[in-house]
């Protein structure tokens, strides 16, 4: 039944990525492109996502557990710093070198775009990049959080 | 204009229904940066995970062949943009723990201050660096 569950979440998260545009690394560019000739699509999408889950996660989170499940698992660390600010940082680069976020790129897949295939690639070799040097130290002290 | 941003705002509608269905059902957060991390790490109780990203897939393509609606224009950009884009993609949503989703629909959704400033930050990058490659390069 959870899975059953899952798998219809990502089919609608999927459809409405495609559906809103934010699989057309064009449209996420100019919305990106302030300065230029501005594209305000996803300030709907982003708009529209948002307002349906304000509203909604208000009703669900005082519930204490999920329908199918024992507990929320929501992120623990609240707090702003050095991590959090340079990985989204560069996240935002990397999003306006292109113009796909996580999602996207990964839906993007069924378009058969070779350069889709290397962008999914390089941004798993990214992430593991990240998780080697949070997790060796190798990071000013600034940057580690303890993770 | 008045009915161009209609389908945005529907795709989103469906996003953040789709994030409040995850929740409210699986009480999951759906970020997809989580969510594939965890998959590809092999964290336990791990099939929602693939089942989810299976869906991510299959919904691009059912909406395009049911709606009759083309696949958008390849990047003309190069493989430099290509890769290092990914990369540093890569790199800032697992040093910064989520992404467009994660942050953006979800955290924002629960009037989470670190998300709002996450969100914040990469739109802001996003910007600046569009600014730099198309007017400035």
């Amino acid at each position: 039944m959870k899975g059953i569950v899952a798998l219809i979440c990502g089919l609608a998260f999927g459809i409405g990525l495609a559906l809103s545009g934010m699989t057309d690394t064009a449209k996420v560019l100019g919305f990106l492109d302030l300065f230029g000739t501005w594209v305000p699509d996803l300030m709907f999408v982003l708009g529209g996502a948002v307002a349906v889950t304000v509203i909604g996660f208000r009703f669900v989170l005082p519930r204490g557990q999920p329908l199918l499940g024992s507990k929320f698992y929501l992120p623990t660390n609240a707090g702003i710093d050095g991590q959090l600010l340079l990985g989204a940082g560069l996240f935002g680069v990397g999003w306006g070198i292109y113009g796909y976020c996580p999602g996207p790129a990964l839906s993007a897949l069924v378009y058969l775009d070779m350069k889709t295939f290397g962008f999914v690639a390089a941004m798993f070799a990214g992430m593991a990049l990240a998780h080697a040097t949070t997790n060796f130290k190798i990071l000013p002290p600034f940057l580690q959080t303890g993770r | 204009m008045m009915i161009e941003f209609l389908t945005p705002l529907a795709g989103g509608l469906l996003i953040g229904s789709a994030a409040l269905a995850t929740l409210f059902f699986l009480g999951r957060i759906a970020g997809v940066s989580g969510i594939v991390w965890g998959a590809i790490s092999h964290q336990a109780d791990n099939s929602w995970r693939w089942l989810f990203l299976l869906g991510l897939l299959a919904g691009p393509f059912f909406y395009h062949q049911l709606a009759n609606a083309p696949y958008p224009t390849p990047s003309p950009l190069s493989w430099s943009y290509v890769l290092i884009g990914g990369l540093l993609v890569g790199f800032g949503v697992k040093m910064g723990s989520g992404c467009t989703s994660g942050h953006g629909v979800c955290g924002m959704g629960r009037l989470s201050v670190r998300s709002l400033v996450a969100t914040l930050t990469f739109v802001g990058t996003g910007i600046v660096t569009v600014f730099i490659v198309r007017h400035v390069m």
